[in-house]
């Protein structure tokens, strides 16, 4: 036996096979999706950290938290109430999605992820629809004090995010209408779920922070 | 090498401009090339600024630059260096590298891969328009609130240049990280990693929980400055030491980002050409993974004399990271030790690393110590200690990278002669331009002003650092000059060059499109290594063999080994059977799952 002969082959072309070695463990793509969910966590763990610096300096100076004025904005209405109540719903019918197409039911997948995108975007609009009423009927702008800049920094960029998930529901609902999901073959899906959850778990942070925390 | 059927699609792939090829291509290698060239561009570029800098400090007085041109200049020189050549080399290197040292055939996902690195010339781009806009960035690379809150348009790019290069450098990271975890070839297991892959490991962990939080802090500047938010005004209810926290909070993990590559790519070498295996594999992953895990805890020691961070336990975190970095030392140098020496480029370029990067280790051990900071805050100590180990440990780390992996990449061998010439002139000129600026930052000479008083003797240790600087620039002219040179020679070079260990020098020089035909099963840390010796010889020399013994006839045979030519009376099937125990042991389930022994021969 010469070493040459101790030689690996590598198979080049393999069905479920990534660069010739087999796939074992997590899908490649959903560690991706997983890994870049990690860094969003630190995006915002860096916007909380403004928050609560913010928070700290006004409490170490006396100064009530949140600034005085702002009942409307601390006393959560109902457009806040029901938004959250909808994302983390809109949660619920994207884990249903997930369950149904690991089932290889396709057609109970697309519904599910109809609903899920149709909160979305509701959730969006009574977002704008709140800053709306913040910026014109009470004059709270990002350029109001220290809060109105944490508070539609974090919701500003929190929407983004829900934007983006709306918009990568919106494809694997495109691709599942076109039936390329099955049982075994979903990635996609359990990627945009996972970074659903994602955005619907920062957004109950956010939630009882900026409007309960005092 | 190439024995494999193509498949019958293959055949219709239609050859495209050589253009149009490198603007498209997702294959690692290139996008690794493309990655260090542009990267060697900007070091050119920030190179010109430095020069500049040292033209002007090098008398008293104001002659060549005005203040407010000078704040530029050491603004984009420091932005430049750090996000647009250290940090993209490390990462072209890694691109380029890792795959192939982990058997893979790409990165994980090959376009974000093309992705992350088209989004680093765009980040120049930005970043160079300040000056096209009425002024670049003037607030330093560290960017202080509240002065950076002020100030022209050259900000706003300088801000988001930074998001664009921070975003590159995480999509990078999570491919780093995907291709790490996933793509490893059978045998391959975590401990069995070469140490570059192990510090491209740790480095992608850091870049991906530390970058994020430096973006969400550009954001807020950004809203600062455009919108009128109140983050860092004190006016608004604002804090503008908030902006050094998120700032440091990635600033420190960020230096290991640009050390930990070059730790990794000194421990390839060293072994290598020491000719012995590398001492203490297991306690270097293990120091890499805890300088990667404190980098995380020590961002206030940037912060002392602020007031607003809790000193000892800030300085007690930062001698704590001098423990790991202590290990790696003493491995380097146990590795060496009653090694046989090898003193080419990438060996001499390794050692200068190892002396000078303990001169500026042993320079922030000293700004550790609370009241010594407090004395040399802001001045040319700091800058001393920073281009200490970034100029001897990033750069003298890329260029021994540079000169190790040359041939693999491109199929030629560097001119040796020119090679240690330049490594004499970087050497000396590092020393020169940056040994005085500790005396100068003790004698309180304060960093970034474009002037200073005439002081005893500042004016001859500022004329020296100049010199330094100066010689450090004419020591880039022989690579360029020997790059031009080798790169219009025929490809010579022979796959495994240095008779390496690592799976990067069992493909050719350079490796094909798809990197592998086969791989050697790997049942070490040194799969080629045992390829090319036998089971039985690895085992052996892996023990501490001294002069004198019987292993030693082995180790004076291995430079002259060649790839797939194993020695006489080492056949692996014999000593798996008889002669050491460990070896059968350690065999079965080691053994990969596609191994399928080929019968014919190669070549």
């Amino acid at each position: 036996m010469t070493a040459d002969s101790q030689l690996v082959q590598v198979a080049h072309v393999e069905e479920d096979s990534h660069a010739g070695h087999p796939q074992q463990g997590v899908n490649t793509a959903l560690l991706g999706m997983l890994l870049f969910i990690g860094s969003e966590v630190m995006f915002f763990a860096g916007l909380f950290a403004a928050y609560f610096n913010a928070r700290a300096s006004a409490l170490s100076l006396g100064q009530p938290w949140p600034p005085e004025g702002l009942g409307h904005i601390i006393e959560p209405g109902l457009i806040p109430i029901v938004a959250t109540i909808i994302l983390v719903l809109s949660s619920g019918s994207m884990q249903w999605a997930l369950w149904r197409i690991r089932k290889g039911d396709r057609t109970g997948m697309n519904r599910a992820l109809g609903v899920t995108l149709l909160m979305g975007i509701v959730f969006l609009g009574m977002q704008a629809y709140d800053y709306y009423e913040l910026l014109v009927h009470y004059g709270f702008g990002i350029n109001s004090g220290i809060y109105g800049t944490l508070f539609y920094t974090m919701t500003g960029f929190h929407g983004a995010h829900v934007f983006g998930g709306v918009i990568g529901i919106a494809i694997i609902l495109l691709r599942g209408v076109a039936g390329q999901f099955s049982a075994r073959h979903h990635v996609a899906v359990e990627a945009v779920s996972a970074y659903w959850h994602f955005v619907d778990i920062v957004w109950i942070g956010l939630f009882f922070t900026l409007y309960f925390l005092k | 090498m190439a024995t494999t059927t193509l498949a019958p699609r293959a055949a219709t792939y239609r050859q495209r401009s050589w253009l149009y090829e490198w603007l498209t291509t997702t294959d690692h290698k290139k996008i690794g090339a493309l990655y260090i060239t542009t990267a060697f561009l900007f070091f050119l570029l920030g190179g010109v600024f430095a020069l500049l800098i040292r033209t002007e400090l090098a008398v008293p007085g104001i002659q060549l630059i005005d203040p407010e041109t000078y704040n530029q200049l050491f603004t984009i020189h420091g932005t430049t260096m750090i996000f647009l050549f250290v940090m993209p080399m490390m990462t072209g290197l890694a691109n380029y590298i890792v795959p192939l040292q982990i058997g893979a055939a790409d990165m994980a996902f090959p376009r974000i891969n093309a992705l992350s690195y088209w989004m680093v010339p765009l980040g120049g781009i930005l970043l160079f328009s300040g000056y096209a806009v009425g002024g670049a960035a003037n607030a330093g690379w560290t960017g202080y609130a509240p002065l950076s809150a002020q100030g022209g348009a050259g900000l706003d790019l300088w801000l988001m240049s930074l998001v664009l290069l921070g975003m590159s450098s995480v999509l990078g990271a999570i491919n780093f990280l995907a291709t790490i975890f996933k793509m490893r070839a059978p045998g391959l297991t975590l401990m069995r990693m070469p140490m570059f892959v192990w510090n491209t490991l740790v480095t992608s962990v850091l870049l991906l929980f530390a970058v994020p939080v430096l973006t969400a802090g550009l954001m807020m500047l950004f809203i600062d400055r455009n919108y009128g938010g109140g983050f860092f005004d004190p006016a608004l209810g604002g804090n503008p030491i908030l902006w050094q926290h998120v700032f440091w909070f990635f600033g420190h993990p960020e230096v290991y980002i640009l050390i930990l590559p070059a730790f990794g790519i000194v421990t390839e070498i060293l072994p290598v050409f020491s000719r012995k295996p590398l001492f203490g594999y297991k306690a270097f992953v293990f120091a890499t993974a805890s300088i990667g895990a404190l980098g995380f805890s020590v961002w206030a020691h940037h912060m002392f004399t602020t007031g607003a961070v809790f000193l000892p336990f800030f300085s007690f975190f930062t001698f704590l990271i001098a423990v790991p970095t202590g290990i790696k030392f003493f491995n380097w140098l146990a590795t060496m030790w009653r090694g046989q020496l090898r003193l080419d480029t990438p060996m001499l370029y390794a050692i200068g690393f190892i002396a000078l990067f303990l001169i500026g280790g042993l320079d922030g051990a000293f700004l550790a110590v609370v009241p010594f900071d407090f004395h040399v805050q802001d001045t040319y100590w700091v800058v001393s200690h920073l281009h200490y180990v970034l100029v001897a440990g990033s750069v003298f780390g890329i260029f021994a990278g540079l000169f190790y992996w040359f041939p693999k990449m491109t199929g030629r061998m560097l001119d040796e002669r020119l090679g240690k010439f330049q490594w004499l002139l970087l050497f000396v000129g590092t020393n020169l331009a940056f040994f005085p600026q500790h005396l100068l930052g003790l004698d309180g000479m304060i960093r970034r002003i474009v002037d200073y008083n005439n002081n005893p003797g500042w004016t001859e240790w500022n004329f020296l650092s100049t010199i330094g600087a100066f010689m450090i620039a004419v020591s880039v002219l022989p690579f360029l000059w020997n790059v031009f040179v080798t790169l219009r020679q025929p490809k010579t070079a022979p796959d495994d060059p240095w008779d390496g260990n690592t799976l990067e020098w069992a493909t050719t020089s350079p490796p094909p499109p798809y990197n592998f035909d086969a791989l050697p099963p790997v049942r070490s840390e040194r799969p080629l290594f045992d390829l090319k010796h036998g089971a039985v010889a690895a085992h052996a020399v892996a023990l501490p063999a001294q002069r004198g013994e019987t292993h030693d006839e082995t180790r004076a045979d291995a430079p002259e080994e060649v790839l797939g030519e194993p020695i006489e009376g080492h056949e692996p099937q014999v000593a798996a059977g008889e002669e050491t125990p460990q070896v059968s042991e350690a065999a079965p389930d080691a053994l990969p799952h596609e191994e399928r022994p080929r019968t014919e021969p190669k070549k």
